[in-house]
């Protein structure tokens, strides 16, 4: 249905012609709304939905107002760049996508060639959370921009933090077995290495992708072990099974997820009970957020049920309307060149920068962990009355990890 | 390394008893009325959603009982107004129908109860530490769970060995035309058998559910293996589907536990000889290992290891 309406709307936006598409500043939102992601993909789209109301209740970007184009990419490569053509086609300048790194690398790459192709009419991608390095490395591209924390960025932060935990002596890696978990298992390797090479693996495992059913026989093995602590970058169903099993096995350990917080990853780890035990590392934290963030964030969740997932959607927009009124242009170009090596306030509290060498947003990063609700703290997470405690917080100087990005500037 | 072959013993039977409960009635749907039944694994879906939806009502045991029987009555009902009307125009439109059939239940299950896990607990009376053996627990829910497998495996054995009804799907296993020339209501033992098969699944959903995740992806992620249990154990054979069953459990369990690649078996030339392949531990393709039996059996034993006809 949604699908009909939106091929209608792109037939009508054709037809009506360019009268129409000056109108509004279009920005085309190219993530799964069907299938698997859906579920995730259309908290992101509520999300830029309430960031578009909210620049267009100050006045819209130049004077005119921001229109989200919700496009369903399927989760597939293929798909999001028949939906980027068709955001084109529609007059969106500016495309955001997020799930899927392998998706993010097709769109990155279209979007360079296209604007190749078509000087005066180019697109700029903002990328809101694919997370493989190699967009802001090797492959990466003066049209891409990323807010999310990089996987390597991710891991400087939670082994900066197991830096200060003398206590951590034995690290289990279990992921999943495709490029983004082989990439992160490469990353901790190192990284522990090199911050605390008295730290022994005693496991380095790698799964299939979203087939396991009990995760039993992998809790067992990681008990066998010995570990005192499990270094994960399971996402979805692969997060809420496998911390089933450890919760089954009576499993002391502790876990240093990316995505435990992801969606259904707070209800699964209720139903462990596992309190204070699981950790993931994110760039923002509604309870430790400064007042500001707080006030938005009790907005949100009474407009929609559900805590605010993307905090950096919200640097993203942000910074684009600030880029806008500096550039004092709608033009994709000038506003990337405004975007390169600007400093932003970061939503929950404390300043970023965009690094012009890779485009890659630089902020403080935060390790939280998963528990009861603590005397003072105002959010709890799906309603199960548990919620995020900051454990420790990583400045951002001290995640700026290196790039081989060679950028080609228009 | 005691710790670990004891649990995944534990482990494999128990995920071959789950997976059991779910073969048995889908090899007896398959050999009385030859339909593959694609949709089979979603009734095991609804019956963790019935026996969810029960459980926040009322509580886990009304869902334990009633869940199963709301699945059965579903699964007939299925057959006696879809599958039966689609009979009549072959095997491969009833091979669609549950394909399809397939698809929709899983968008329904969407639509009523959400893309997210839903919050299917394990009832508090069964909601503590069965035993602890070398510093590992095992819940008493997992008890439970293999307690209520065997009950349904004797109750379906005496059932078909030692009653009127079991002797009529016998024969029909074998003999499906003379079952009908004998002036048996054939349609109303399909609708039955489909019933029942759909109701057992049913029951394995209700107390996977808590266990597991209950998640419209449930049912597509048990649902392939369904097949190489029934086709390896032998087409009509309950006996196979069991061993079948606790086979194919135990070999994905023990696959998991062992760090073995095929370089460390046949020597360094295999490395770069096979490459990847060579390198990978047997744990990574431990999924992959049922799937592997399944062809192989088809190519050598193509009626299964307790089969009695071919087809």
């Amino acid at each position: 249905m949604r699908k009909f309406a939106v091929t209608v709307a792109v037939a009508m936006g054709l037809t009506c012609g360019t009268a129409a598409a000056q109108e509004t500043v279009k920005l085309g939102y190219i993530d799964p709304l069907s299938g698997g992601g859906a579920s995730i993909g259309e908290i992101g789209l509520k999300t830029f939905q309430y960031l578009a109301d909210q620049i267009n209740a100050q006045g819209g970007l130049l004077g005119k107002k921001v229109e989200i184009l919700p496009l369903d990419n399927k989760t597939n490569p293929q798909e999001a760049v028949v939906q980027a053509q068709k955001a084109i086609d529609a007059g969106a300048r500016y495309i955001t996508q997020g799930n899927g790194s392998s998706v993010a690398a097709a769109l990155s790459d279209f979007v360079t060639k296209y604007n190749d192709r078509n000087p005066g009419k180019e697109v700029l991608y903002f990328n809101y959370a694919a997370v493989d390095d190699a967009l802001t490395n090797d492959k990466c591209s003066f049209w891409h921009f990323r807010w999310d924390a990089s996987s390597s960025i991710k891991m400087a932060a939670m082994t900066n933090y197991l830096k200060g935990q003398p206590s951590v002596k034995k690290v289990y890696l279990i992921n999943q077995d495709y490029s983004f978990g082989q990439g992160l298992r490469k990353l901790a390797l190192e990284m522990l290495k090199a911050k605390r090479p008295d730290i022994e693996i005693v496991g380095d495992e790698l799964h299939p992708l979203l087939k396991i059913t009990d995760f039993s026989p992998y809790v067992a093995k990681i008990k066998a072990s010995g570990a005192d602590s499990v270094i994960t970058g399971n996402w979805g169903q692969d997060m809420a099974l496998l911390l089933k099993a450890a919760a089954d096995a009576g499993m002391q350990a502790n876990w240093y997820t990316y995505y435990a917080g992801g969606a259904g990853g707070p209800t699964a780890i209720k139903q462990t009970g596992l309190a204070d035990k699981i950790y993931d590392v994110v760039e923002g934290d509604p309870n430790t957020a400064i007042e500001a963030a707080q006030t938005t964030e009790t907005e949100f969740r009474k407009k929609y049920g559900i805590g605010i997932w993307y905090p950096r959607a919200f640097n993203e927009m942000r910074m684009f309307a600030r880029a806008v009124k500096e550039a004092n242009s709608l033009d994709p170009k000038a506003v990337a060149l405004k975007l390169e090596g600007m400093t932003a306030d970061v939503f929950d509290g404390g300043k970023g920068t965009m690094r012009k060498d890779d485009h890659q947003f630089f902020q403080d990063m935060y390790i939280r962990s998963f528990g009861p609700l603590k005397p003072g703290q105002k959010f709890d997470e799906e309603g199960t009355g548990w919620g995020w405690t900051v454990k420790g917080k990583i400045a951002a100087g001290d995640t700026n990890v290196p790039t081989t990005c060679k950028m080609e500037r228009p | 390394m005691l710790e670990l072959i004891t649990f995944s013993t534990l482990n494999g039977v128990l995920y071959g008893m789950l997976l059991f409960m779910m073969a048995s009635g889908l090899t007896l749907i398959f050999s009385m009325m030859g339909v593959l039944n694609f949709a089979h694994a979603s009734f095991y879906m609804i019956g963790a959603y019935f026996g969810f939806e029960i459980a926040r009502r009322i509580g886990f045991w009304p869902g334990f009982f009633v869940a199963p029987l709301l699945v059965g009555v579903v699964g007939g009902l299925i057959e006696r107004y879809g599958l039966r009307q689609v009979h009549r125009f072959g095997h491969v439109a009833e091979l669609l129908f549950t394909f399809g059939l397939a698809f929709v239940i899983e968008e329904l299950v969407n639509m009523i109860w959400g893309r997210l896990p839903v919050d299917y607990r394990v009832p508090p009376s069964l909601d503590f530490v069965a035993f602890r053996l070398f510093d590992t627990t095992y819940p008493a829910y997992r008890i439970f769970m293999l307690a209520t497998a065997v009950a349904m495996f004797v109750f379906l054995l005496i059932v078909l060995k030692r009653t009127r009804v079991g002797l009529i799907i016998q024969a029909a296993l074998t003999h499906p035309n003379m079952v009908a020339m004998l002036g048996h209501n054939v349609p109303r033992v399909f609708m039955m058998v489909f019933g029942v098969g759909a109701g057992l699944a049913g029951l394995a959903g209700v107390i996977a559910g808590p266990a597991l995740v209950t998640q419209p992806s449930m049912a597509a992620l048990l649902g392939p293996i369904l097949f190489v249990v029934i086709v390896v154990g032998g087409l009509g054979s309950l006996g196979g589907a069991f061993v079948a069953s606790l086979l194919i459990g135990l070999i994905q369990t023990f696959a998991v536990a062992i760090n073995v690649s095929l370089a460390d078996a046949i020597g360094p030339s295999a490395a770069s000889l096979l490459g990847e392949l060579g390198r990978a531990p047997l744990a990574q393709i431990a999924p992959v290992l049922p799937y592997l039996l399944l062809v192989l059996v088809l190519i050598f034993r193509p009626r299964g290891l307790f089969g009695t006809r071919e087809s």
